[in-house]
C-alpha cells in the first residue's frame, strides 16, 4: 500500500541553523503516527514545511491520494490544504471574533466556489451551497461535541473547547491527512481522555490519517500506531509504542546521559 | 560632464541624506523596540523646529548674543521634542501595547493628525521665516557655492549624533536593555529589564535626534510650517525601510542612498516629481527587498 | 472611609501632576506666538489656564475610562447574544417598522423641507457614507489599513471629468466605467503590495495616494494640472432640462439610491463566502491560509471591491461640484474616511453610516468648531482606539438556529 504522506530526507535551514536534518517519514492510510521529541527538536518546523508555511531547503514531500502522487514542495499553504492536508496550531489560532460555526464554515471555503457575483445576486446555486456549508459545518460541530456553542464567539470558548474547535475547523477542509500540533497541551486528564477518543474516532469513521506532535506520552502511547522520535532535527528512533519505550536512544534524549554509563 | 555640478549634487545629497538620517533613526529605533511605525515622529521633528523658532525669536527680541540664542534654541527644541515624544508614547501607544497592530497604527495616525492641527491652530497655517542659527563663516566663503558652512555644520552634527548613539547602544546599560528588548520583549522583562522605561527612553532618544534634525534643516531651508513633519517623516521612513527597518546603520545608509538618489534625480532629470520619486522608491524597495539593505529577513513565527 | 479619601487625594495629586506637565508641554507653542512680520511677540497666558484646567479634568476622565475598560474586558461582553440596547431596539419588530417608516418619510421629504444648502450638505454626507462603506470592506472586514483610499476617489472623479471633457460621456455612462476603472486601479496597485505586512501596507498605500495626487498636479497635459477640470455636467435625467434646485434634488435622490445599493451589496458580501474569508484574514492570516484560503486573491478582491465604491463616489463628487482639482484628493481625505470607519465601528454597516453622518454633518452644523475639526478627529482616532476599538456600533456576528432532530 502506498503511504499517504512520504517525506524524503527533508532538510530545513534557518541561516546557519539546521532545524531539520535529512528527515524521512511515512504515514500510511488510516494510520495514527506520532512525532515526539524534546522542545526545540524541530517538530513544528516540520509541520510548517509540510503545510507550505516554510519552503524546505532540501528534500521531497509527497502526498498520495486515490492513487495520485503529488509533490508538495513549494506549494503555498492554501494549495496544500486544498490537496488534502489540514492542520491545527500549537498556540491556538482561531478566528477569535467569529462565531464557532463561522470558524468551521471557513474550513469549507476551499471546497466551495461561489464568488462575488453569487454573493451579490444570491442565485439558487449560491443559496444551496451556502445552506449546505451551514449544515455540513453544524454536523462537524455535532461530531466534535461543540454544537452547544454554535453561535458563541470563538474567543469566549473554554480552553479545551478551543482546541477541539481547531480540529473541527481542520476537518471541515476534508483532509486525507490531519496534522495535530500538541492537541492536548494545557488540557486536564478528562479532556485529554475525550480528545484521545475523538482522534481515534476521526481516524476510524473518516479514514483520515493522523500525524500528531504531542508531549503527553500517555496519550501518544495509547493511540499511536507508530512513533517517530526526533532530536536536534534528526530522527533518532522509529517504531511502535512498545519499541520506542524500550529504545535506549530515546531514553537518552529524554533523560539525558544514562547515569550508569 | 560638469564635475563641479556633480560635486555640488553629491554634497547636497549628503546633507539631505544626513538630515533624513537624523529623523530615520527615531523610526528605526521605535520600530526595533515595539514594532510600530510611529506616524507622529515627523510631527515631533516639526515641533522641535517650531520650539526653536519661538525660543530664538523671544531671545533675539530680548537682545541676546547670537551664539547663545542658537545654543538655547537647540536645547529648548531637544527638551520639548523629548517631552512630546515621551507624552505621545504614554497617551497613544502604551495603552495599546497588547492590542492588534491595526489599532496602534490608527492611533499613531490620529496622533499625527492632532499634532499637526494643534500647531496649525496655536501658531499659524502660513510659512514662518526661520532665523539662520548657523552663521556663514567668512573664511569658507570661496568654497560656499559647493558646500556652505551650514551644510558642514549639518554633516558634523549628524556624524557626532551617530557616534554618540552608537556608543550609547553598544556600551551603556540602557543600550543593552534596548537591544535585549528589541530581541524579545517578554524575555527581557523576565530577566528584569524595565520595559516601560526602555520604551520611554527609546522615544525620548529618537525625539532628541529628530529635534536636532528639525532645527538644522529649518535653519538650512529658512522657513517652516506645521506641515513640514509629514513629508520629512515619510522620506525618513522610506530611508529607514530602505536601510532595513530596525537597523541603526541601515537607517544611516538608507538615508544617504535616498539623499543621493533624490539629489541626482532632481539635479539631472526633473524636480517636478521629487516627492513622487521618494514614494516610488519606497514601493519598489518594499516589493523587491522588504527587509532592506541591511535588514534581516524575518521568518514568520507560527 | 479614609481609604476612599486617600484614593481621592492620590487621584487629585496625579491629575495635578499631569496638568502641570501639560502646561509645561504646551507652553511655547500655545502661549507664545511670534509675529515675524511686525516683530512682536504675543503672550497668550489664558491658553495655559485652559490647558491646566482641561488636562486636570481630562486626565481624571482618562484614568477612569481606562479602569472601566479593564474591568469590562474581564467580563467580556463580546458574545453575539450580547447586543447593545440600541441593537435590541432595532431588532424588535414593534419598534423597527414604525422607526423605518419615519426614517423613509424623512429621507424622501428632506430636500423639499430644507434649503438647497442643506440638501447639498446631505449629498456630501451621503458620498461619505458610500466611501465609508467602501473603505469598511478593506479596513473593517479584511483588516488592511489602506491610507491611499482617496486615490480611487480621484480615479472616479477624474474618469468622469476627463471622459466627459474628451468624449462627452454623461454621468450615467461614466458611473459604471469609473467603478470598473477604480476596481482595476485597486487590483493594479494592490497586486504588488498586498503581500506586505500590515504596517508597510499602510505606508505604501499612503505613498500611492500621494503619487496619484502629485501626478495629477504635475502632468498638466493629462489632468489639466492644479487648475483642474471645470464645467463638469451635473447628473442628467433622460435629457430633461433641470433648474439648479431640481438638479440638486435629483442628485440627492441619486445619492440615496446609490447608498441603498451600496448597503445592499456590502451587506450581502459580508455574509457570504467571500466576506467570511475577509474577516478570517483579518483575524489571523496564517490560520486563514491553512484553511485553504488564497491570501493574495482574497485581499485583492477586498481591495478592488472597496475601490469600486470610491470610484463611484468620485463620479458623484465631480458631478455635484462640477469642478475638480487635485487639491480635493489629499491624504487627509483618506484619513477622514478612515475616521468614519473607526468611529462608526469597523465591520459594522450601521456603524459606518452613523459615523459618516456624524463626522460630516456635525462640523457643518457646529460652525464654531469647524476649524477644530481635524484636531478633534485626531483626538477621536486615538481615544477610540484606546477605549472603544470596536466603534460606536459593534459589528454583531450573524447567528444561526438549528432544530435538534
Amino acid at each position: 500500500m502506498e503511504p499517504v504522506l512520504e517525506v524524503n530526507s527533508l532538510t530545513m535551514d534557518f541561516g546557519g541553523l539546521r532545524a531539520i536534518d535529512q528527515l524521512n517519514l511515512r504515514v500510511m492510510p488510516s494510520e495514527i503516527v506520532a512525532l515526539i521529541g524534546p522542545n526545540g527538536a524541530g517538530k513544528t518546523t516540520f509541520f510548517n514545511c509540510i503545510t507550505g508555511i516554510y519552503t524546505p531547503s532540501a528534500g521531497d514531500i509527497f502526498l498520495s491520494v486515490n492513487g495520485r502522487r503529488e509533490r508538495l514542495n513549494g506549494l503555498k499553504p492554501n494549495r496544500v490544504t486544498q490537496k488534502g492536508i489540514a492542520r491545527t496550531f500549537q498556540n491556538i489560532r482561531l478566528f477569535q471574533n467569529m462565531t464557532v460555526l463561522e470558524n468551521v464554515m471557513i474550513g469549507r471555503h476551499c471546497r466551495t466556489s461561489s464568488g462575488i457575483l453569487g454573493a451579490i445576486f444570491r442565485d439558487r446555486r449560491t443559496r444551496l451551497e451556502e445552506e449546505k456549508v451551514v449544515s455540513d459545518s453544524y454536523k462537524i460541530l455535532e461530531k466534535i461535541g461543540l454544537d452547544r456553542f454554535v453561535n458563541e464567539l470563538a474567543m469566549n470558548l473554554p480552553y479545551g473547547a478551543q482546541r477541539r474547535l481547531e480540529i473541527a475547523r481542520a476537518l471541515a477542509t476534508e483532509p486525507f491527512l490531519l496534522l495535530l500540533d500538541e492537541p492536548a497541551a494545557g488540557m486536564n486528564q478528562k479532556e485529554t481522555q475525550e480528545l484521545d477518543e475523538l482522534i481515534v474516532n476521526i481516524r476510524d469513521t473518516e479514514n483520515i490519517s493522523i500525524l500528531l506532535i504531542e508531549h503527553d506520552m500517555k496519550l501518544v502511547m495509547r493511540i499511536s500506531d507508530r512513533i517517530y522520535v526526533v532530536d536536534y532535527g534528526k530522527k533518532i528512533a522509529r517504531g511502535n509504542p512498545l519499541e520506542i519505550q524500550r529504545n535506549p536512544a530515546v531514553i537518552k534524549a529524554y533523560l539525558g546521559e544514562d547515569p550508569d554509563a | 560632464m560638469d564635475w563641479e555640478y556633480f560635486l555640488e549634487l553629491l554634497l547636497g545629497g549628503l546633507t539631505r541624506g544626513s538630515i533624513y538620517a537624523l529623523i530615520a533613526l527615531g523610526y528605526t529605533m521605535v520600530y526595533g523596540i515595539i514594532e510600530l511605525i510611529n506616524f507622529a515622529h515627523g510631527e515631533i521633528y516639526m515641533i522641535g523646529a517650531f520650539t526653536a523658532l519661538i525660543v530664538a525669536s523671544v531671545l533675539n527680541y530680548a537682545g541676546m548674543n547670537h551664539v547663545a540664542v542658537a545654543i538655547l534654541a537647540m536645547v529648548a527644541a531637544i527638551i520639548y521634542s523629548c517631552a512630546y515624544g515621551f507624552a505621545i508614547e504614554k497617551i497613544a501607544y502604551k495603552p495599546l501595547r497588547n492590542a492588534p497592530r491595526l489599532s496602534a497604527l490608527i492611533s499613531a495616525i490620529g496622533m499625527s493628525l492632532f499634532l499637526q492641527n494643534y500647531v496649525l491652530l496655536a501658531q499659524t497655517p502660513d510659512f514662518l521665516p526661520f532665523p539662520s542659527l548657523i552663521p556663514d563663516f567668512d573664511f569658507w566663503e570661496p568654497y560656499a557655492h559647493i558646500i556652505s558652512s551650514q551644510e558642514i555644520a549639518i554633516l558634523a552634527t549628524t556624524v557626532s549624533v551617530m557616534i554618540l548613539l552608537t556608543v550609547m547602544i553598544k556600551f551603556t546599560i540602557i543600550g543593552k536593555a534596548m537591544r535585549a528588548t528589541a530581541q524579545d520583549r517578554i524575555m527581557a522583562a523576565l530577566v528584569g529589564v524595565d520595559i516601560n522605561r526602555v520604551i520611554s527612553v527609546t522615544f525620548v532618544v529618537g525625539s532628541a535626534t529628530a529635534a536636532i534634525g528639525g532645527v538644522l534643516i529649518a535653519s538650512h531651508v529658512g522657513q517652516i510650517n506645521f506641515y513640514i513633519g509629514f513629508i520629512a517623516g515619510i522620506k525618513a521612513f522610506v530611508a529607514a525601510v530602505l536601510g532595513g527597518i530596525g537597523s541603526i546603520p541601515g537607517a544611516v545608509l538608507g538615508s544617504l542612498v535616498l539623499g543621493w538618489t533624490e539629489s541626482f534625480f532632481t539635479g539631472y532629470i526633473s524636480s517636478d516629481y521629487e516627492d513622487v520619486f521618494a514614494f516610488l522608491f519606497l514601493v519598489l524597495i518594499l516589493i523587491f527587498r522588504p527587509s532592506g539593505i541591511l535588514g534581516r529577513s524575518e521568518t514568520q513565527k507560527v | 472611609m479614609s481609604g476612599i479619601f486617600m484614593n481621592v487625594r492620590g487621584e487629585l495629586k496625579k491629575s495635578f501632576q499631569i496638568s502641570a506637565w501639560f502646561m509645561f508641554l504646551t507652553f511655547p507653542i500655545l502661549v507664545i506666538r511670534v509675529n515675524t512680520v511686525e516683530n512682536v511677540i504675543e503672550w497668550r497666558w489664558y491658553n495655559m489656564a485652559i490647558v491646566g484646567v482641561s488636562t486636570f479634568l481630562g486626565s481624571a476622565l482618562w484614568r477612569y475610562l481606562l479602569s472601566v475598560k479593564e474591568k469590562s474586558q474581564r467580563i467580556n461582553a463580546a458574545s453575539p447574544g450580547n447586543m447593545t440596547s440600541f441593537q435590541k431596539a432595532f431588532s424588535d419588530k414593534r419598534f423597527f417598522y414604525p422607526a423605518l417608516f419615519i426614517l423613509i418619510g424623512f429621507v424622501i421629504s428632506f430636500p423639499f423641507l430644507f434649503s438647497m444648502y442643506q440638501a447639498n450638505i446631505m449629498i456630501t454626507a451621503l458620498i461619505y457614507v458610500m466611501l465609508g462603506l467602501g473603505l469598511n470592506i478593506v479596513v473593517g472586514l479584511a483588516g488592511l489599513l489602506d491610507l491611499g483610499y482617496v486615490a480611487f476617489y480621484a480615479v472616479g472623479a477624474y474618469s468622469y471629468g476627463l471622459l466627459n471633457f474628451h468624449f462627452g460621456l454623461g454621468f450615467w455612462t461614466t458611473l459604471p466605467i469609473a467603478a470598473i476603472l477604480a476596481a482595476l486601479a485597486g487590483i493594479l496597485l494592490g497586486y504588488p503590495v498586498l503581500r506586505l505586512r500590515g504596517d508597510y501596507l499602510a505606508i505604501v498605500t499612503l505613498g500611492f495616494g500621494e503619487i496619484i495626487r502629485l501626478v495629477l498636479e504635475n502632468w498638466g497635459e493629462f489632468s489639466h494640472g492644479p487648475s483642474g477640470i471645470a464645467n463638469i455636467p451635473r447628473p442628467s435625467l433622460l435629457g430633461i432640462d433641470m433648474t439648479l434646485t431640481q438638479n440638486t434634488i435629483f442628485t440627492y435622490f441619486v445619492m440615496i439610491g446609490l447608498v441603498l445599493f451600496t448597503i445592499f451589496v456590502v451587506n450581502r458580501l459580508q455574509n457570504s463566502r467571500i466576506g467570511r474569508a475577509w474577516i478570517a484574514l483579518r483575524e489571523d492570516e496564517i490560520a486563514c491560509q491553512a484553511m485553504g484560503i488564497d491570501r493574495t486573491r482574497t485581499k485583492l478582491t477586498a481591495f478592488a471591491l472597496g475601490a469600486t465604491w470610491a470610484g463611484m463616489g468620485g463620479v458623484v463628487f465631480a458631478a455635484k461640484t462640477t469642478f475638480i482639482n487635485p487639491a480635493s484628493f489629499t491624504i487627509w481625505e483618506s484619513v477622514i474616511i478612515l475616521c468614519i470607519v473607526v468611529l462608526g465601528g469597523m465591520g459594522s454597516i450601521l456603524g459606518v453610516i452613523s459615523g459618516a453622518l456624524v463626522l460630516t454633518l456635525l462640523p457643518e452644523y457646529l460652525r464654531a468648531f469647524s476649524e477644530y475639526r481635524m484636531l478633534i478627529f485626531g483626538i477621536m482616532l486615538v481615544s477610540m482606539m484606546v477605549f472603544r476599538p470596536e466603534g460606536i456600533i459593534r459589528n454583531v456576528r450573524r447567528t444561526y438556529t438549528f432544530s435538534k432532530e
